[in-house]
């Protein structure tokens, strides 16, 4: 009965299956994701321009310089400059700094929050669940900016009150796809074998649920990366975000929008540009992860 | 190897334990009513569903006993009510002079360890995103079974080897192995925390007829070498004839007939246990042809309304008028031979 040749064939089978390098890997899912690759793209290449902004550009992002003011793109200003002869180029360089921080903060502090709360929603279940959800309810019944607004008009503008005023609505949102998922993994025997061998619910929620909701979560927080700069940039345009001087690719926005549009266009142009492609880009990325990681969609 | 083709001496000469042997659980009047609600916010119990309705039984350390019954006669619910994932709406469940029911969580943490299960299902009793060593250690890191990380990884090497497995295993997935294999683990994870008593939910059901044999084997191996006490769920007749000491049979909520396992196949008295056993093919077809099958007619009726007096009366062939009216006494018809019926 104890299967000693089973054991030895399963060795062998172990012997023949090779470690694929990493690069045909890579090579593999560019084939199945051109799409999600060129929003890889553009996510990898905001990292970089975060990171190495310094490097990229020899300009100062808040220093006025008022001989060079409204300059038009050109050799030495690539971009540009805007009312108070900041090059563009560094400040938008610069600018990724504060959505890429804006964007991955919130939306990991958001989707985190919601997964724990979404896993002990359904985990609990009962009068709890009810309750908690209705709860959710009216966090969802108000529209992402409104919320967002809402909470600037409590806390005050900076950048730490954007990123609680951006994460408050993001829970709730993670919490209701999370819970749904969670529901359908509580009736697993695998939770049932957790319970009967006396794990604590902190155990069973953390080791044994939360691992399991993974696909969703991760699917949101890349949807809510982009969702976040989007929203980063709506409230320092509407001057309830980031402040002045510190550069952010909606207060670029508001600077020049309005009075520029006819004589000086580069100034609004640029951000537009640079946000347009930032969420565009996390929106392409995240779409191909959902297709990845969901097993139903993967065809192969 | 099939169950059928075994020996009979092989059957015979099983290990029985004392008649003098203590109880380790008894279970009386167990009942578990699923209510079935209406409304959103203010819900109302509209009915009941009778999963199990008051059965009471007792299982003498080292011993197993079957429990069998078709699909929805609440077998599977009687083994959760034990191990306290579903609260019993009444009853009382004895474990060794202890009141499961009573036991608040702190105090059932002791008992966690010496009752375990296995599954049906080797394919959804693992979570997926554990490694298989992580799975079998981590009941010993909650019950303190081992002192340390490395007598856990050793333990884990052990329990793998005792179940038929390669202690390579343990690096590996629960989707890289076999229904086989994955059961084997589920044995091993329940045998981590050194139980005594082991509540095997159709823990062979979901295999093939070969896998099935060895899975078999490796319990009985493992009962002997441990003394543990089964309580072993399943439909099949023949797996129940192979490794239990006694049989219960329940049909909707309710044993109908308990007796030692020879005894009950031998002479069956419950016209249910009859005809169930009349199902069971023999492996030869002279024997098949000429022999007098007793079928069941009908369906199993609903166990939110179900019928008066013997629940199996619509559908038993020596039903008279008295059957429909009082609830048959669950009496001792010979020693050791409970039987719930008038007309034996």
């Amino acid at each position: 009965m104890v299967t000693t040749s089973e054991v030895r064939v399963e060795s062998q089978i172990e012997e023949l299956q090779e470690k694929r390098p990493i690069m045909v890997v890579i090579k593999g899912l560019l084939r199945k994701e051109p799409v999600g690759a060129a929003g890889a793209l553009i996510v990898l290449a905001m990292i970089i321009m975060a990171v190495f902004a310094p490097v990229l550009t020899g300009y100062d992002p808040e220093l006025n310089s008022f001989e060079h003011m409204l300059t038009p793109p050109g050799s030495q200003f690539w971009l540009g400059t805007d009312q108070f002869g900041r090059d563009l180029f560094t400040r938008i360089v610069y600018g990724a700094r504060t959505a890429l921080f804006v964007g991955f903060t919130t939306a990991f502090i958001g989707a985190t929050v919601g997964l724990v709360l979404g896993v002990m929603s359904a985990y609990f279940g009962g009068r709890f669940d009810l309750i908690f959800q209705r709860v959710m309810d009216v966090f969802m019944a108000f529209p992402l900016i409104i919320m967002a607004l809402a909470v600037v008009a409590i806390f005050g503008t900076g950048v730490q009150n954007v990123i609680i005023a951006i994460t408050i609505p993001f829970i709730p949102r993670c919490a209701r796809v999370v819970r749904s998922n969670a529901l359908s993994i509580r009736e697993i025997p695998y939770i049932d074998a957790a319970r009967a061998l006396g794990y604590s619910h902190t155990r069973i929620i953390l080791r044994h649920m939360v691992p399991n909701v993974m696909a969703p979560y991760l699917i949101m927080v890349t949807a809510f990366v982009g969702q976040a700069i989007l929203l980063e940039a709506s409230l320092s345009y509407l001057g309830l975000g980031v402040q002045e001087p510190i550069p952010a690719w909606g207060l670029m926005l508001q600077g020049g929008a309005e009075e520029y549009a006819e004589s000086a266009p580069w100034v609004a142009i640029w951000p537009g540009v640079a946000i347009s492609l930032a969420v565009f880009g996390f929106n392409l990325f995240g779409d191909s992860v959902r297709d990845v990681l969901d097993p139903k969609l993967r065809s192969q | 190897m099939s169950v059928d083709s075994l020996p009979r001496e092989k059957l015979m000469e099983r290990s029985r334990p004392d008649q003098e042997k203590e109880i380790l659980i008894k279970v009386s009047g167990l009942k578990m009513y699923f209510p079935v609600t209406e409304g959103a916010f203010i819900t109302r119990t509209v009915a009941h569903v009778k999963a199990i309705d008051g059965i009471s039984f007792d299982i003498k350390r080292g011993e197993t006993l079957g429990l069998v019954g078709e699909s929805g006669c609440g077998k599977t619910t009687t083994g959760r009510c034990i191990l306290q994932l579903e609260k019993p709406t009444a009853g009382e469940i004895i474990y060794d002079n202890l009141d499961l029911g009573k036991l608040s969580k702190e105090e059932w943490r002791p008992l966690r360890q010496r009752i375990q299960v296995i599954f049906q299902d080797p394919y959804s009793s693992l979570n997926p995103r554990m490694k298989i060593g992580d799975i079998i250690s981590e009941p010993m890191y909650v019950h303190n079974v081992e002192e340390d990380g490395p007598a856990r990884v050793k333990r884990v090497r052990e329990l793998l080897s005792l179940c038929g497995l390669s202690p390579k295993f343990a690096d590996r997935y629960p989707h890289e192995m076999s229904g086989g294999q994955r059961q084997r683990v589920g044995i091993a994870r329940a045998l981590a925390v050194r139980p005594e008593f082991i509540i095997c939910d159709e823990a062979v059901s979901a295999l093939d007829v070969s896998i099935q044999a060895q899975v078999i084997n490796l319990l009985e191996d493992l009962r002997d070498e441990f003394n543990l006490t089964y309580l072993f769920i399943s439909h099949d007749l023949s797996v129940i004839r192979h490794l239990c000491h006694r049989v219960a049979v329940m049909y909707l909520g309710k044993i109908v007939e308990l007796a030692d396992c020879d005894e009950l196949y031998d002479n069956p008295l419950h016209p249910y246990t009859r005809a169930l056993l009349s199902a069971v093919p023999i492996p030869d077809p002279t024997i098949e042809k000429q022999r007098a099958h007793q079928i069941v007619k009908g369906e199993i009726p609903s166990p939110i309304n179900p019928p008066s007096g013997c629940v199996f009366h619509p559908r038993c062939t020596r039903a008279v008028d008295r059957c429909s009216q009082g609830i048959p006494e669950f009496r001792e018809v010979k020693p050791d031979h409970w039987v719930a019926c008038t007309e034996v």
